[in-house]
């Protein structure tokens, strides 16, 4: 049993928000510096704490943790309600880690303006730790677009190539996405009779009287396409690949690890449960679209990259493919599934980002064709890179193994001919991971790369580089050898599948 | 003489129910006699007694929030005293201490006199806030009239050739719009009065005995027209679609303040006549009043937006994005009659339509220059860098306007967007996302000139006009401001208890 004598998720909102109050306050560098690793710190500690307590503790309509507090609009049925189930633990351990190692690498990143930067990205922590920790999904929304805003500054400030261009690309994507999602969940909460944003109280009052066959439909494709959009669902997927090729790379981190998995969160804790007819409605078109569209076309466009960056940019979008199937499959094993995916993805696409910038200021280049050879000069980075290229394959012994081989044992079930298609997938993230692997670290050195080698001299990682990356590859080995860790949470929670939980259609 | 006469007049004292304007009345002439007084120095004095007088006469109202003639009428029914009329009492202060504020900065770089400003500003807020509480027609026009001829003399202000027209533009248009509103007033009035129909009555520019007139005669034609034309009227004030076409020309050569007067109180008047009367006095001709206002809400959501995008200079710029928000807020009056909590949306969307505007419009006051109708896009290149205070409220005002959260404009849209859905206008709610993806574009390239080019790697140094250092008083209103458009994003209080009781 935990006995802090505070309550855990609270203060792990709210120590990033504080210190970046305090940085914005005008804190002199040093302190800035050193207390931005306490706000990234907390709230990894927090996590950890979280995540060992949470089998001993108590549980509340299937919440640990459970505490709320008025924000003074009772009447409205909106306030801030934290929580842990089985769901949310995952993503809210993921995002400690994952901001943490982010955190990192921005102090030592020595980026301009270095305290403005922390500031953003502990405010985008902050709102992150909130995401997942939000019982009321009124707050759920809120934090994301709490975490969101820092992104669009980020990109714009600190961004590389054409980033006016996509930091306005990105903003009006990304807005579009939640503006629909926000009009769905309005729509559950006033269809639904319940005038409450608290997903406790929705669950009672839909388990009590489902909703309608066709508002089901309509409020789980509104859901789909917000939330779709945001997730970088074929064919609105553009902003995903072009934000992350100028972002800087702690925000890439952090957006592409954590703050993306918000979608697919939102549609397993929220649409899957209280609309299950609608998702039974969507489930072949959406399933069509995440294998045609995610996993094989941009399975290939992938594959066509030139430039490291993008690439890592558009495997993320294909990855974001298997997610959708295991949702669309519904069971407790595709769900499950979807769930250690989304944190299996979140460790390794946040490593490669990483991974790929140490890359750059190696190389100055992301152009796959002007490198080679950069094994000889860093081992470890080398090592790191090989081995979060197998993570991202699907390799046994990480993470991203149990999830992708549940989403594709619960998808058999659903559609054999899909399941086909997306294990042609792996086969497609082997070939682009391994040809970019082989072409950054080994061969000979082209002629490019020796003149800029010539001109700085290559140096292997920095240990200030090298701990946020064995931080993120620890726990993508630590869940891959032991996925029972958050299993056990998972299928409490999941069972029976979300989609039969609150009953059939009226 | 008859003492008893006094008597009754003192157990019934009226005048007490609206003690707040007789005071900013007497303030406003105070002023005179500070200028007659202190001819040297009146210039300095002027503003700070201004502001003092209004900050404690908001005191008052506030400490007295609710008031001893709460629910109750006045004055033979002129006057209706409502929670809603309290509220927007208080709006009406804020604006005009804004107002204030800002004019103290604007002013100053103009060689103008002072105290007729203030003057004006303080009687037209006084009209206003009778406005709010009026209960017949015949005080609604005179106080409406009030604010406008208040308005005329401070759109031209400056003499500039810019401001002039926008003064001309706007006499023109606004003795338009009076005459429509007037000649539907006279109608309702007349055929009210026709004692060949049903629930006729003598006193029929009340709110109380026209509603009722009107309940009896659902489908009456003439009365139809005035409340169409009495709709027209008002659509002019808030700049609905489609007579807005004077707010771009007008909002740009009006001085700053005056801009920001009329984007917020104007505005805010228009919504406080339109709650009145298209939510209770004519609630029973919603066949006729729900399409006009749908179209209303429509057509100016999507003009304002679109229109916004293509503006260089700011004060257009938020001209047009101030369309838009009233597009927003016709979408709330849209959804009264079927969504009770429409009117607290409303009411909380106003105030974060203040507090943000008026803090866009303080910097916007800082970074002009002499030429006050002259503010381009690209004076704001670098000035987060330059003035980093400025920069930051900018970006929080823009932000709350753009409905970002955690900022209070987004609460103002939700609860907007909730009211609409509950009354089931599922169109209008897709335009107005829209509407708030459009205009994510041109608040952000606001930003973006403040922000984003100030680290690029070749500036070449733009031309812009000085920018005003923030003395203490502006600053803490600024401070101030901001401080609220981001606490009130997320923890709305007893403020919120308040405006979401049902």
């Amino acid at each position: 049993m935990s006995t802090l004598p505070f309550d855990p998720l609270l203060v792990a909102i709210f120590a990033p928000l504080a210190v970046a109050l305090a940085i914005a306050c005008g804190l002199p560098k040093r302190f800035s510096v050193k207390l931005a690793y306490v706000g990234f710190g907390l709230p990894l500690l927090l996590a950890l704490h979280v995540w060992f307590y949470y089998g001993t503790a108590a549980q509340t309509h299937g919440y640990a943790f459970l505490t709320s507090y008025s924000t003074g609009l009772d009447n409205l049925g909106i306030g801030l309600k934290l929580g842990l189930n089985g769901i949310s633990l995952p993503l809210f351990v993921l995002a400690g880690i994952v901001g943490f190692a982010a955190g990192l690498y921005a102090i030592q990143s020595g980026a301009e303006r270095l305290k403005i930067y922390l500031m953003l990205l502990l405010v985008m922590q902050g709102g992150l730790m909130g995401v997942f920790a939000s019982v009321d999904i009124f707050f759920f929304y809120f934090f994301h677009e709490l975490a969101l805003i820092p992104t669009f500054i980020m990109v714009g400030i600190w961004g590389g190539r054409d980033r006016n261009y996509a930091a306005m690309k990105l903003t009006i994507y990304l807005t579009l996405g939640a503006m629909l999602s926000l009009i769905g969940l309005i729509a559950l909460y006033v269809k639904s009779g319940a005038h409450s944003f608290d997903l406790i109280e929705l669950r009672r009052v839909i388990a009590a009287q489902p909703l309608e066959a066709t508002v089901q439909h309509n409020i789980f494709g509104l859901l789909a396409l917000g939330f779709g959009i945001l997730v970088s669902i074929w064919p609105l997927h553009t902003w995903a690949p072009l934000g992350y090729g100028a972002a800087p790379s702690s925000a890439a981190m952090l957006h592409a690890g954590v703050l993306k998995k918000f979608g697919l969160y939102g549609l397993i804790q929220i649409a899957l449960p209280l609309l299950p007819a609608g998702l039974i409605h969507w489930s072949h078109p959406l399933a069509w679209l995440a294998v045609v569209g995610n996993v094989l076309v941009i399975g290939f466009v992938t594959i066509a990259q030139r430039d490291l960056k993008q690439m890592v940019g558009y495997s993320s979008v294909m990855h974001m493919g298997y997610a959708f199937l295991g949702i669309a499959a519904g069971s407790t094993l595709g769900v499950g599934g979807v769930v250690l995916l989304m944190v299996a993805h979140g460790l390794s696409v946040a490593l490669m980002f990483l991974l790929t910038t140490s890359v750059y200021q190696r190389t100055h280049t992301f152009a796959l064709d002007e490198m080679g050879g950069l094994a000889q000069k860093a081992p470890v980075l080398s090592a790191l890179f090989v081995a979060a290229t197998f993570a991202g394959i699907g390799l046994p012994g990480f993470a991203n193994f149990w999830g992708e081989l549940t989403i594709f044992v619960a998808l058999w079930k659903f559609s054999p001919l899909i399941t086909i298609l997306a294990v042609a997938g792996v086969v497609i993230s082997a070939v682009y991971g391994l040809r970019a692997a082989a072409r950054v670290f080994f061969g000979p050195a082209t002629p490019e790369f020796a003149k800029i080698a010539a001109e700085h001299p290559v140096s292997d990682l920095r240990w200030s580089e090298r701990l946020p990356a064995l931080i993120l590859l620890a726990a993508l080995m630590f869940i891959g050898f032991w996925p029972k860790s958050l299993s056990t949470a998972l299928d409490a929670t999941l069972s029976p599948a979300p989609a039969a939980q609150v009953g059939a259609v009226k | 003489m008859d003492i008893s006469v006094l008597q009754t007049l003192a157990s019934r004292n009226l005048w007490g129910a609206i003690t707040p304007e007789i005071l900013l009345g007497g303030l406003a002439l105070v002023l005179l006699v500070i200028e007659l007084l202190f001819p040297k120095e009146h210039g300095r004095i002027v503003p700070v007694a201004t502001l003092v007088g209004l900050v404690t006469i908001l005191g008052g109202v506030l400490f007295n929030a609710p008031s001893a003639y709460l629910n109750q009428e006045t004055f033979n029914g002129l006057l209706l005293h409502t929670h809603g009329g309290q509220i927007m009492r208080i709006f009406f202060l804020l604006a005009a201490i804004m107002v204030c504020v800002i004019a103290r900065v604007s002013l100053a770089k103009q060689s103008l006199p002072r105290v007729e400003f203030y003057h004006i500003v303080l009687v037209v807020t006084a009209a206003m806030m009778l406005l709010a509480q009026s209960n017949h027609l015949v005080l609604f026009f005179v106080a409406l009239e009030t604010v406008t001829i208040g308005l005329y003399i401070l759109v031209s202000y400056y003499r500039t050739s810019l401001t002039l027209e926008a003064g001309l533009k706007y006499l023109v248009m606004g003795a338009l719009s009076s005459s429509l509103m007037l000649f539907g007033i006279v109608l309702l009035y007349g055929v009210a009065g026709n004692p060949a129909l049903p629930a006729h009555t003598a006193q029929s520019m009340h709110y109380g005995q026209l509603a009722a007139f009107l309940a009896a005669n659902p489908h009456n034609f003439l009365a139809s027209i005035g409340i169409v034309l009495v709709l027209a009227g008002v659509a002019f004030k808030i700049g609905a679609f489609p007579f807005q076409i004077w707010v771009p020309d007008v909002y740009q050569g009006a001085p700053t303040p005056v801009t920001a007067f009329l984007a917020v109180s104007s505005k805010a008047v228009g919504f406080t006549a339109l709650l009145a009367l298209a939510g209770t006095v004519f609630a029973s001709y919603a066949w006729l009043v729900a399409p006009v206002l749908t179209f209303f809400a429509a057509t100016t959501l999507l003009f304002g937006n679109f229109a916004a995008l293509t503006q260089h200079n700011v004060k257009r710029l938020i001209g047009l994005s101030g369309v838009s928000h009233a597009g927003f807020l016709l979408l709330g009056v849209a959804a009264v009659s079927r969504a009770p909590m429409a009117v607290g949306a409303i009411y909380f969307y106003l105030f974060a339509y203040l507090l943000a505007s008026f803090a866009v419009f303080g910097v916007m006051a800082h970074v002009a220059g002499a030429n006050d109708a002259d503010q381009e896009l690209d004076h704001y290149a670098g000035l987060a860098k330059d003035r980093p205070f400025l920069a930051l409220v900018l970006a929080l005002g823009l932000g709350s306007l753009a409905g970002i959260p955690p900022l209070v404009g987004f609460m103002g849209k939700l609860f907007i967007f909730i009211a609409a859905f509950q009354a089931g206008l599922y169109g209008l709610l897709a335009i107005a996302v829209i509407g708030v993806v459009v205009s994510i574009y041109y608040y952000f390239g606001w930003i973006k000139a403040a922000f984003f080019e100030t680290w690029g790697k070749s500036v070449d140094a733009p031309t812009h006009p000085e920018r005003t250092p923030v003395d203490f008083v502006t600053g803490f209103a600024l401070s101030a401001l901001a401080l609220a458009v981001v606490v009130l994003g997320f923890y709305q209080g007893p403020l919120g208890a308040w405006l979401s009781a049902r």
